[in-house]
C-alpha cells in the first residue's frame, strides 16, 4: 500500500474541504431552521426573523458544497459513489426529501402572503425539515464511516444490503450529534449577528445548552462507535494521532464555552469554529487513507489519472472564481450587524 | 410495476420536474435584467416594478430548481449506481463544471435579490448579469453531459470496461454543440414567449396597463430572437441524430423500412407490430431530404435494428411530432408579434394578444417533449450502444416507494409554486403607482 500523499489523496482532501465548508455554511443554515422550531419566549418573533435575516440570502450558494461533494464523489471516486448510493439508499433518499422542504418551504415563506396562518405552515415545514434532514445526514455519514457499507456489499440478503448498514445505533448517535453541531453553529453565529442585546442573550442560552448537547451525543456516539464501528474507534482511541484530534477538539470546545459564558462572543465564534473544524478534519486524518472504510483506499477507488488531473485544474479555475464570489457575498450581508429593518422601509 | 420501470419513473419524473424550473432559471434572469436596465436608462419606475416582481418570480423558481437540481444529482447514482461506476470518471468534468456554475449562479442571486439598498447601481445590475451568464453555464455543461450519452467518446473499450479516458474529448462529443444551443434556445424561448404569453393574456384585460405592454415587450425581445432560431437548431440538431443515433431518428419518423427517398411523416399513429403508420401525412422524400440535404438519400429504418434494441417507437414518434408542431406554431406566432411590433400596433391587436396568451405554455411543454425524444429515443440503452438501462439500475428493491414518494412531493411543490406565483406576483395586478411608494419599499423587505 502506497502511504505518500498524491493525487487522489488531494482531491479526497478537497472533498473534505467541501464538507467541512458545508458543515460551517450549510450547517448553520440548517442550525437556523432548528432554531426556529424551538423559538419560544416573548421574542419568539423577532428571533425567527433573526434567522430569516441570518439565512436568507446565502443559503442557497451554502448548499452548493452539498452538489460538490456528490459531484467530486462519482467524478474522482465513481466506485465509492456506486458502493454508497446503493448500501444508503434509503436515508440519502429521505435527506433528500428534507432538502426539498427545507429549501422550498423557506423560499414560499419568504414570498407568500404575510398572514400568520400561511407563514406559520411554511415556516413549520421550513423548520421540522431543518431538524430531520441534518439528522439524516448524520445517518448516512455515520453509517458511510462504520465500515458497514463495505460490509453490505457481500451481505447474503436484503436487509444485510439495503438496511442493516444505517439501521444501528451508531449512525444515529452521529445523526444527533450533526444535528447538535449545526444547532449549536447557528446559535453561535446568531450571538454576533442579533441587533440587540436581549436577542443576543436569548442566543447565548441556546448556545451553551447546544454546546452541552454536542458534549453528550459526541461522547455517546464515541462510545458506540466501539462496537458498531470498530474501525473509527481504533483510529479515535487507539492511535497516536487521535490525542492531537481529540484535544484540538477538547481545547477549542472549552474555549468557545468559555467564551460564551464571558459573553466574547467573535471569540467563541472563532472556537466554535475551530471546534468543527478539528472534528472533520480529525475525522478525515483518522479515516485516511481509507475511503470507503475499513479496507477499501482511495487509491483504489480513485479514477484514472486523466480525470483527476483535469478535475483538480477545473478545480483551481473555479476556486479562483468561489472564493472572490463568496467574499463579495458574506461581505455584502454579514459585515455588519443587521439592522433590524432596511433603513429605506422604515 | 418492475423496479426497473420504477426507477425510470422516477427519474423522469424528477427531469420532467426540474427541467421546468431549470429552464426559467436560464432565462429568467435575462429578463429581470433587461427590466432594471431599462429602468437604470429611463427612471421609468414601471420597469423598477417588472424587474422586481420578476426576480421575485425567480426567487421562488430558483430555489424549487436548486433543491430539484440537488436531488437528481444523488439520484443518478441513487437509482443508476452502475452506470456511474462506469462513466463518472468519463462524464463527472461537466457536472464538475456545472457545480461551480450553480455556485456562481446562486451567490449572485442571493446579492441580487437582497441586495437592491446594499450595493451601488452598477455593481447590483452586474449580479443580474452574472446570475445570467452562469445560468446558461451550468445548463450547457449539464447538456453535454447528456449529449455523451448520446454520443460516447473520449475513451476506448477493452473488455467491456473504458479505458484511456479523455474527459476533455468526451466532452467535446458531436452530439454537445447541437444539443447545448436547441436547449439554450429552447430556454429563452419557452420563457420568453411564456411571459409574454401571460401578460399579453392579462393585457386582453386591462389594455391600458403601461405595466404589462413594457412587461410584454420585454419579454418577447427575450422569446422572439429564440423562437425564430430555433427551427433551424432543431433542424441541424435532427441531422446529429440522422447521424449518431438512426435507431432514435427512425422512431422519430416512424421509419420502419430503410429506403431512398424516404418520406417525411406529420402526425399518425405508428404500428411497431405490423410495422406501419395510420394517419400520418407523407411528403414524399421529406426525410431525406432534412436529414442528409438529399431527397434521395438513403434513411436507416428500424429494420436495420435488432427488434429488442428498438426505443418505445409510439411515444418517441408522437413527443417528436408535439415538439414540432408546437416550435412551428410559437415560430409562427414569433413572426406575428414581430411584425405588429415594428408596425408599433402590438398592444390593439387582440387577436394576437389572445393566441400568444393561449401559447403561453407551448414552449414548455415542447421541451418536455423533446426530452422525452432524446430520452425514450435512447432506449433500450443508457448509454447509446454500450449500456444497457436494465443492467445500470440499482439492485434496491421496492423501488415504487421512492417514485411515488417523489411524485407526490413534486406535484404538491408544483401546485404550491403555482398558487404562489398566482397570488403573490400575476394577481398582485398592473398598478405601477404603488410602487416607490412605502407600502412598496417595505414588502421589499424579505423576511420581516
Amino acid at each position: 500500500m502506497n502511504n505518500g500523499i498524491d493525487l487522489p489523496d488531494y482531491l479526497a482532501g478537497i472533498m473534505v474541504l467541501a464538507l467541512h465548508a458545508y458543515a460551517l455554511f450549510g450547517g448553520a443554515d440548517f442550525g437556523g431552521g432548528v432554531w426556529d422550531l424551538m423559538a419560544s419566549g416573548p421574542r419568539r418573533n423577532a428571533q425567527r426573523e433573526l434567522v430569516a435575516d441570518a439565512i436568507g440570502p446565502i443559503w442557497e450558494a451554502n448548499h452548493v458544497w452539498l452538489i460538490l461533494v456528490v459531484v467530486m464523489c462519482f467524478t474522482c471516486f465513481p466506485a465509492a459513489f456506486a458502493a454508497y448510493a446503493i448500501a444508503l439508499h434509503i436515508p440519502i433518499s429521505l435527506m433528500l426529501v428534507g432538502v426539498v422542504l427545507r429549501g422550498s418551504a423557506f423560499t414560499f415563506r419568504t414570498y407568500d402572503s404575510r398572514r400568520d396562518d400561511v407563514q406559520r405552515r411554511w415556516g413549520l415545514v421550513f423548520s421540522v425539515a431543518s431538524l430531520v434532514t441534518p439528522i439524516l445526514l448524520g445517518v448516512t455519514l455515520g453509517a458511510a464511516l462504520s465500515g458497514a457499507v463495505a460490509a453490505a456489499q457481500t451481505a447474503p440478503d436484503a436487509w444485510g444490503r439495503f438496511v442493516a448498514p444505517w439501521i444501528g445505533p451508531f449512525p444515529w448517535a452521529i445523526g444527533g450529534f450533526v444535528l447538535a453541531l449545526f444547532a449549536y453553529l447557528a446559535a453561535v453565529y446568531l450571538t454576533i449577528e442579533a441587533p440587540d442585546e436581549a436577542l443576543r442573550e436569548d442566543f447565548r442560552r441556546r448556545a451553551l445548552v447546544a454546546a452541552l448537547a454536542v458534549f453528550a451525543l459526541g461522547g455517546v456516539a464515541l462510545l458506540m462507535a466501539r462496537a458498531d464501528a470498530p474501525f473509527l474507534w481504533h483510529g479515535l482511541v487507539e492511535t497516536q494521532r487521535a490525542i492531537l484530534v481529540h484535544a484540538m477538539a477538547a481545547a477549542s470546545a472549552v474555549v468557545a464555552a468559555w467564551a460564551l459564558w464571558r459573553r466574547y462572543y467573535e471569540v467563541a465564534r472563532l472556537a466554535a469554529v475551530l471546534e468543527v473544524s478539528s472534528i472533520v478534519w480529525g475525522w478525515a486524518w483518522v479515516q485516511w487513507p481509507f475511503f470507503v472504510p475499513p479496507d477499501r483506499t482511495i487509491d483504489d477507488l480513485a479514477s484514472p489519472r486523466a480525470t483527476l488531473r483535469l478535475v483538480a485544474i477545473g478545480l483551481s479555475v473555479g476556486f479562483c472564481v468561489l472564493v472572490p464570489s463568496f467574499w463579495v457575498l458574506f461581505r455584502i450581508f454579514k459585515r455588519n450587524p443587521r439592522p433590524f429593518g432596511d433603513a429605506e422601509g422604515a | 410495476m418492475s423496479d426497473l420501470l420504477a426507477a425510470r419513473a422516477q427519474m423522469a419524473t424528477s427531469l420532467a420536474f426540474h427541467i421546468l424550473f431549470a429552464v426559467v432559471g436560464i432565462a429568467m434572469p435575462v429578463l429581470m435584467v433587461v427590466a432594471e436596465w431599462r429602468w437604470r436608462r429611463t427612471g421609468d419606475a414601471i420597469y423598477l416594478e417588472l424587474a422586481k416582481r420578476w426576480s421575485k418570480g425567480t426567487a421562488i423558481l430558483f430555489a424549487v430548481g436548486a433543491v430539484s437540481g440537488t436531488v437528481l444529482s444523488f439520484e443518478l447514482g441513487l437509482l443508476w449506481p452502475a452506470f456511474m461506476e462506469y462513466a463518472g470518471a468519463i462524464i463527472g468534468m461537466p457536472f464538475s463544471l456545472e457545480g461551480f456554475a450553480f455556485f456562481t449562479e446562486a451567490i449572485f442571486l442571493g446579492i441580487y435579490l437582497y441586495g437592491w439598498t446594499r450595493i451601488s447601481p452598477a455593481a447590483h445590475l452586474a449580479a443580474g448579469v452574472l446570475v445570467a451568464l452562469s445560468g446558461v453555464a451550468s445548463g450547457v455543461f449539464v447538456v453535454i453531459a447528456n449529449a455523451w450519452m448520446n454520443a460516447p467518446v473520449g475513451f476506448e473499450l477493452v473488455n467491456g470496461r473504458p479505458v484511456n479516458i479523455d474527459p476533455l474529448r468526451a466532452m467535446m462529443t458531436p452530439a454537445a454543440l447541437p444539443q447545448t444551443v436547441h436547449m439554450t434556445l429552447a430556454a429563452f424561448s419557452a420563457t420568453g414567449m411564456g411571459v409574454a404569453g401571460i401578460h399579453a393574456w392579462l393585457l386582453r384585460r386591462e389594455p391600458d396597463a403601461p405595466f404589462h405592454q413594457r412587461a410584454l415587450r420585454v419579454a418577447l425581445l427575450v422569446g422572439i430572437p429564440a423562437t425564430l432560431l430555433q427551427p433551424i437548431v432543431g433542424h441541424w440538431s435532427g441531422q446529429h441524430v440522422a447521424e449518431y443515433q438512426p435507431a432514435k431518428l427512425a422512431a422519430m419518423e416512424a421509419h420502419f423500412e430503410t429506403s431512398r427517398m424516404a418520406p417525411l411523416r406529420i402526425g399518425g399513429w405508428p404500428n411497431p407490430d405490423t410495422r406501419s403508420v395510420a394517419a400520418s401525412l407523407d411528403i414524399p422524400g421529406g426525410l431525406s431530404f432534412l436529414a442528409f440535404n438529399d431527397p434521395s438519400a438513403e434513411v436507416t429504418g428500424l429494420d436495420r435494428i435488432p427488434r429488442e434494441d428498438w426505443p418505445n417507437v409510439r411515444v418517441v414518434h408522437v413527443a417528436f411530432q408535439v415538439m414540432v408542431a408546437l416550435g412551428s406554431a410559437m415560430a409562427l406566432v414569433a413572426l406575428w408579434a414581430a411584425w405588429a411590433m415594428r408596425r408599433g400596433s402590438l398592444v390593439e391587436r387582440r387577436r394576437l394578444l389572445t393566441v400568444l396568451g393561449l401559447l403561453a405554455p407551448a414552449g414548455f411543454i415542447a421541451i418536455e417533449a423533446g426530452w422525452v425524444v432524446t430520452e425514450v429515443g435512447r432506449q433500450p440503452w443508457i448509454v447509446q450502444g454500450l449500456v444497457r438501462t436494465a443492467d445500470a439500475v440499482t439492485p434496491v428493491p421496492g423501488l415504487i416507494v421512492p417514485f411515488v414518494t417523489f411524485t407526490l412531493l413534486y406535484v404538491l411543490l408544483g401546485i404550491a409554486v403555482t398558487w404562489l406565483l398566482y397570488r403573490q406576483i400575476i394577481r398582485t395586478g398592473p398598478r405601477g403607482e404603488f410602487y416607490g411608494t412605502r407600502e412598496f419599499r417595505t414588502m421589499q423587505r424579505p423576511a420581516a
